[in-house]
């Protein structure tokens, strides 16, 4: 390298994300060139980590101990995927051996910067610096001829690049420059479409290409060179565009143009990595179609074959596209090597992850990464033949075995919509069946524990960030696991409400004023109140079909619907009813396990009645759904609360009555003798005022109780509905869910539902407040629960309160109800002042956190995301359940 | 005397004068209460040379007087309904301020009105009686009485006097049967009346609840220290407190009458099991209970992965523990795992850790780790392990993780073994092939032994009803035929051989008691599988 070279700048080109690795003797100036170069938080200095182990920079006895701290420091960088900085030495083989093994362990490219400097001036540096100045000469001489004899191998170290500056004045004038990861197309946004394996079956690519509006043109003799799509669309082959078909050369050929003329991306299959290796000369077993690739090409022109050795060769094992949202790669790929740079990354992208094994057809055993992957990105991949495209937590497989007579497969990004053409013959006859089960697709996509388990953030659309505590994660997965239906079918599960402000108004807790005062604040003007019926919260699922089938094909599970509690647990499960036969369970014959009830039949029983309401209503067939999730009140409370009634309602009742009817006789006996001291006239008044306090409340718990003497007696109260296929329907407004409620209902034959009385509010109106309000007098008066109050809007965010997400309701319970909550004489003066100053804050806030998460899981479903992100949020909400909270509100 | 050790354990190292200060629970536990109004009437006989009214001078309270007393937790009020020579009767009327109650729990610690806090420890509890709170009540107003002390007539005090003692309504777990038991042997006649729940609902029957009146001949003091005990034990409440000077008091209370009593047993297993509880209550249930509040259920519906201490049928006498079944069932685990070759196990749904007990005690095994859903299974079973006191070594060799079984569990792939002691049974039939594939598909230990109730044998448990399951939880028993048709399909659909075997006396008629299955990998592949 001349003088002016080194005066005139030089970039020192980095990928970047990779391990840099300075390498230089002490005193050569490489702290200084990484911080110019660098952030410093880039830069793990070997230095500064013994300083951070002994509290000193150059105590060699840390050595060991600094560099344990340097690589957990660097692999953690690495893992996050950002780019990282190594400041030692490095002169020692076998130090920069640790560090190649590092960055290939986070499947990064190592890079070495080698500052060789000339050795007077790194003696001279050092002895200007008071700590080094100690330093015997014998040690840089040392390194000086350590670096040296390092020189030539470092690429064969593994050293991706290495840059060597030999002066100060080379130093001075370098310039790192980051460069783009060849994988890394992160700034095309495509559309995509992205097509699966080809195997030589050109004619069938023409085919989908035309379906998917590509215009294909061809040469002189008529061969497809090119197809582009009118609203520049781009094509994304998968790989195994060769090999076993018909016509390989024709399929390169239209392939090639494209990439070329860039109307396509292409990454490489195992086929085309074997047949690269062929035609590079390389001895491979000609076999798995390979032969038929080779006898094609021969009768291709050398120049054609040139073309393909080149394209092949330079084809990137997979790319991130779509800012990262979508990836596509030929055998799949987990999220940790999204992007990354290794030949591990290749083959995986590649081959695939396999066991090692091989199955009873000697094809190698597949590991089952899909089933684990829980990425954000979109992976898109071939290469395992499978009967039907279908996507599994995120990731679809294309193959669909074209060339063994099966399908060609596209996938339209970001539409996500599967375009196929039929293969026109079998070209090649399988070795094996097609494999048409994911291992666990069975079991019900198994949910791993790492779903749900342990301190969890949950992304809400509607509320940002949801965190779950540990010890909440860990009730809810007693509770999921032991006591839950099955998850594939727990789409949802009810939010907690939170109440109205309290009530200053004498005699009251709660009234409808503070409801209306609430919303007309954060700017709602129409509410609807609706009737709150006192029974327990079930959330339904109907299928349309008992048989099961339409229950199979969306959730996987062969059921005509289910029945849950707020906690999950199927609701009629352990309720027997009068006149409904008492089945056992699908596999029966066992012996009659202790309190569990009808085992189903009842909770088919009023599935039948629902979806036969449902069915004439019109509502599968309007929502073009096979499916409905409603929420909904089952009643009478007693059917599930009934030993909660007799343990502590009832009992509460029976005792005081008895004790408060003793006490006044014994005191009215002492009133007639006539005792000194103490008032026994007021203490007698005070027995009967309690006496008629628990009196009431006896009342207010009978009101929700009634004897069940058969199906006849149990009511459905469903008060919106919440999901249909491919639809999160809790977000439309109320009205809508009222009229289809309203149909539900009058479509009912069976006395099952029930329908719930509402009036609609203008905040802004005292007249109509007033009105709301005399309507829940007289509601609560008949022994009514109360009422909800929501936003007609259903889900509505406050202007007042800088755009936050409003409660999607309130309720104001009524004063006689609260009896069974705050307790008999909880309307006494000296009580009510004293429950007054009840806090609500925690409350509201679990309510909206419980809400988000609600409306996000059915969200989930509607967009046919994974189980487990569905899941994941279902469980957020039972775990939040868990939050401490004052359970009177 | 042996009541002096039965109670010294639960000794607290602080005995607090207010029983709302500093350890209390309720400090740490805020109760929603709702109050059930106490109220006790204490009568006697007399004729003119000895008249009834004697019973004011016994009580220290004026029968011409209706008086109120300001005790801890409300006011308590004493009157006279009637008051002549031929009859006089006390009564003792608790007005507890529920509110307050809640309140001064809130309150400590200084940190008072912090809702926050109050809010944090909130868990909600049952109706309470305040069957404890009458007791602190009468040793309050009666205290003298109690201590058999009589100034003005010193010889009435040590005379048995004809009393007749009426509560209208007793919490009594146990019921008129439990009440006649603990009451009759110190020489009560006893009339105990069950209270129907609600007349409007005949089909719920009785309460808890007994209307009760005692007749006898007793030393006053004597008759009050035996309320003063025996009520808080009738109640058996779960989340119920005796401030910690009681205990002293109680212990005197008892003297001379509770050694001899047939009872003694009952008596001292309810006192200790009540303070059980409350610490666990304090400290391991609360989300729990808040979700089994949720869904209007008993925190014991779903905290039930551990036993009750107490025995569940009254007088019954406890199971000797460990059961000779468990014994034999863990040996023939045991048996196999060694058979086995198996060095690292997992047992799945270790409950409180028995087996990962006898496990340990075998060097063979270098890894053994319990995983369990039940958090308060595992708090137990650190606690039994003694796992924050052993030695390093063994440390090693043992791990604890909360986990659930139908979730797939890295943690739990590699093993040379798992054991699933009866554990299916408590899974629902249609979760069963998710527990299958996160066992046998995703784990893929080398070996898995399952063991499960043999439901014919069940007939041969005397104590057992017909057509029940020998636990609570169980969501199925299988007979021999189809645990058998379950294990040989799931060794099948996942690549294992499986040999069955009896656990415990085979009965020749209805097999074993417990029915094992032992799974062997037959390929090598420890990667997922299944479908």
């Amino acid at each position: 390298m001349t003088d002016t070279e080194a005066r005139s700048k030089r970039t020192l080109a980095v990928p970047d994300l990779s391990l840099v690795v300075l390498v230089g003797t002490t005193g050569s100036g490489k702290s200084s060139f990484a911080a110019r170069q660098f952030l410093p938080t880039q830069v793990v200095s070997s230095d500064v980590c013994r300083g951070l182990v002994s509290d000193d920079p150059n105590d060699q006895a840390a050595t060991g101990d600094a560099f344990d701290v340097l690589h957990y420091i660097a692999g953690k960088r690495l893992a996050a995927g950002r780019i990282t900085v190594v400041d030692a030495t490095n002169v020692q083989q076998e130090s920069r051996r640790k560090l190649v093994e590092l960055a290939r362990e986070h499947d990064v490219l190592p890079v070495a910067i080698v500052l060789d400097l000339p050795p007077q001036l790194c003696a001279e540096r050092n002895s200007r610096k008071p700590d080094r100045a100690h330093f015997p000469p014998r040690v840089l001489q040392r390194q000086q001829s350590e670096l040296r004899r390092s020189l030539r191998h470092l690429e064969r170290e593994g050293f991706r690049k290495v840059h060597v500056l030999r002066s100060e004045a080379e130093v001075d004038a370098a310039e790192v420059v980051y460069e783009k990861r060849y994988n890394d197309l992160r700034h095309l946004t495509g559309p995509f479409d992205v097509i699966g394996d080809i195997h030589g079956c050109r004619s069938e690519l023409v085919t989908l290409l035309g379906r998917l509006g590509y215009a294909v043109t061809c040469d002189a003799d008529g061969r497809a060179v090119d197809a582009a799509h009118p609203d520049g669309r781009t094509a994304v082959f998968v790989g195994d565009l060769v090999d076993r078909g018909p016509d390989t050369p024709g399929v390169l050929r239209l392939v090639m143009g494209m990439v070329a003329a860039g109307h396509a991306l292409c990454v490489p299959g195992n086929h085309e990595n074997k047949l690269g290796r062929a035609l590079a000369g390389r001895k491979v077993t000609v076999s798995h179609g390979l032969k038929e690739s080779l006898d094609q090409l021969a009768a291709e022109p050398p120049e054609f074959v040139a073309q393909v050795r080149e394209f092949i060769d330079g084809l990137v094992s997979h790319y991130l596209l779509d800012d990262g949202r979508l990836v596509v790669c030929h055998a799949g790929l987990p999220e940790k090597y999204h992007g990354r740079t290794s030949g591990r990354v290749r083959s995986h992208a590649l081959y695939g992850d396999t066991t090692g094994e091989t199955d009873e057809y000697g094809l190698p055993v597949r590991y089952p990464w899909a089933e684990e992957y829980r990425g954000q990105a979109l992976v898109v991949y071939g290469h395992t033949p499978t009967p039907v495209a279908s996507f599994l937590n995120n990731t679809i497989c294309l193959d669909t075995g074209c060339v063994f007579g099966g399908k060609m497969t596209a996938l339209r990004y970001p539409e996500r919509e599967l375009v196929e053409v039929d293969a026109e013959q079998v070209w090649y006859e399988p070795v094996r069946p097609l494999i048409s089960d994911a291992p666990g697709a069975r079991e019900g996509r198994p949910l791993a524990l790492t779903d749900v388990a342990g301190k969890r953030i949950v992304e809400t659309r509607h509320h940002g960030r949801v965190a779950v505590r540990e010890e909440n994660a860990a009730a809810a997965l007693e509770v999921m696991s032991r006591f839950a239906i099955d998850p594939r079918l727990l789409a949802y599960l009810p939010p907690t409400m939170a109440p109205v402000a309290t009530s200053q108004r004498e005699g009251y807790l709660e009234h409808p004023d503070e409801a209306f005062a609430a919303y007309r604040a954060d700017g709602v003007r129409r509410v609807v109140c609706e009737e709150k019926h006192m029974g327990s919260r079930a959330v339904v699922l109907v299928c349309r079909d008992a048989e099961g089938s339409a229950g199979e094909k969306r959730f996987g599970v062969p059921t005509g619907g289910q029945i849950w509690t707020r906690t999950g647990r199927a609701f009629l499960d352990d309720v027997t009813v009068p006149g409904v036969p008492v089945e056992h369970g699908e596999h029966g014959e066992h012996g009659e396990p202790g309190g569990h009830g009808s085992h189903g039949a009842v909770t088919r029983a009023v599935l039948d009645r629902l979806r036969a309401a449902a069915e004439s209503a019109g509502l599968f067939a309007e929502l073009d759904s096979d499916w409905l999730l409603l929420d909904t009140e089952l009643l009478p409370w007693s059917l599930k609360a009934e030993g909660l009634l007799r343990r502590q309602y009832a009992a509460v009742g029976a005792a005081s009555g008895a004790a408060l009817g003793a006490a006044r006789a014994a005191l009215a006996a002492a009133s007639r003798r006539g005792v000194d001291g103490l008032d026994v006239a007021e203490l007698s008044e005070r027995q009967a005022a309690r006496a008629a306090d628990a009196a009431a409340f006896t009342e207010a718990y009978r009101r929700y109780c009634w004897t069940v003497e058969g199906l006849d007696s149990v009511r459905l109260a469903p008060f919106q509905l919440l999901a249909a296929e491919g639809a999160n329907l809790a977000v439309l407004p109320h009205d809508r869910h009222l009229a289809w409620i309203d149909r539900l209902v009058d479509a009912d034959v069976s006395p099952l539902l029930r329908p719930t009385r509402r009036l609609v509010v203008d905040t802004e109106d005292p007249e109509s407040c007033a009105a709301g309000a005399a309507w829940w007098e007289e509601l609560t008066a008949r022994g009514g629960e109360g009422m909800v109050v929501k936003p007609m809007a259903s889900l509505v965010r406050s202007e007042a309160g800088g755009g936050r997400l409003v409660q999607r309701g309130v309720k104001v319970r009524g004063r006689e109800y609260l009896r069974i909550i705050y307790g008999p004489d909880y309307t006494r003066p000296e009580h009510l002042t004293r429950l007054r100053s009840r806090a609500l804050g925690h409350k509201r806030s679990l309510a909206l956190r419980e809400y988000a998460l609600g409306v996000e899981a059915l969200d989930r479903l509607a967009a046919g995301e994974p189980l487990w992100r569905v899941h994941e949020a279902v469980f957020a909400v039972l775990a939040l359940e868990s939050e401490p909270v004052d359970p009177r509100l | 005397m042996p009541g002096q050790k039965i109670w010294d354990p639960i000794r607290p190292a602080r005995t607090p004068r207010d029983p709302f200060q500093g350890e209390s629970p309720w400090a740490k536990v805020e109760h929603l209460v709702i109050l059930i109004p106490v109220f006790l009437t204490i009568s006697t006989t007399g004729t003119d040379q000895r008249p009834a009214t004697d019973l004011g001078f016994l009580l220290h309270k004026h029968p011409e007087k209706a008086q109120s007393f300001s005790t801890a937790h409300g006011l308590a009020h004493v009157f006279y309904p009637e008051a002549t020579a031929e009859r006089c009767t006390a009564a003792l009327l608790l007005e507890v301020d529920p509110i307050a109650l809640v309140r001064r729990g809130r309150g400590a610690k200084g940190r008072g009105g912090s809702p926050d806090f109050a809010l944090a420890q909130y868990v909600n509890d049952r109706p309470y009686a305040a069957s404890s709170l009458l007791a602190v009540a009468m040793s309050a107003v009666f205290k003298s009485a109690m201590k058999g002390d009589c100034k003005n007539r010193p010889e009435l005090a040590a005379v048995p006097q004809p009393l007749t003692i009426e509560l209208p309504a007793v919490p009594a777990k146990g019921g008129a049967e439990l009440v006649r038991r603990l009451f009759e042997p110190l020489g009560w006649l006893v009339e105990a009346d069950p209270l129907p729940l609600d007349p409007a609902f005949p089909e719920w029957g009785d309460s808890r609840y007994v209307g009760l009146r005692l007749t006898g001949t007793l030393r006053l003091a004597e008759a009050l220290s035996q309320l003063y005990v025996l009520l808080p034990v009738l109640d058996d409440a779960k989340h119920y407190w005796v401030a910690p000077d009681e205990v002293d008091k109680l212990l005197a209370r008892g003297e001379g009458w509770l050694a001899e009593h047939p009872e003694r047993q009952l008596i001292v297993r309810r006192y200790f099991s009540r303070r059980w509880s409350l610490a666990r209550t304090a400290n391991e249930r609360l989300e729990l209970a808040r979700l089994a509040e949720a869904d209007d259920r008993e925190p014991e519906e779903l905290d039930n992965a551990v036993p009750e201490e107490t025995a569940t049928a009254e007088g019954e006498p406890e199971e000797p523990k460990p059961t000779p079944l468990a014994v034999r069932r863990r040996a023939a685990i045991v048996e196999r795992l060694r058979e086995a070759g198996a060095k690292r196990v997992l047992d799945l749904g270790c409950g409180e850790a028995a087996l990962v007990a006898e496990l340990l005690k075998d060097r063979t095994f270098t890894e053994i780790v319990g995983v369990e859903v039940s958090a308060r299974a595992l708090a137990i079973a650190a606690r039994r392990l003694r796992l924050d006191r052993m030695n390093e070594r063994q440390a090693a060799r043992v791990k604890l993780l909360q986990g659930a079984l139908t979730y797939t569990d890295a943690r739990l792939t590699g093993y040379d073994a798992a054991v699933l002691a009866e554990v299916i049974e408590h899974v629902d039939e249609e979760r069963l092939p998710a527990l299958e594939y996160a066992v046998f598909g995703a784990a893929r230990p080398g070996v898995v032994v399952v063991t499960t109730p043999n439901v014919e044998y069940n007939v041969r448990w005397e104590s057992l009803p017909a057509g029940h399951v020998r636990h609570g939880d169980h969501r199925f028993e299988w007979d021999r035929a189809q645990f058998r048709a379950w294990a040989e399909r799931t060794a099948e659909t996942y690549g294992y051989a499986v040999g069955l075997g009896p656990v415990g006396d085979e009965d020749p008629e209805v097999g074993p008691p417990t029915q094992l299955a032992a799974f062997t990998r037959t390929d090598d592949t420890t990667t997922p599988k299944g479908a």
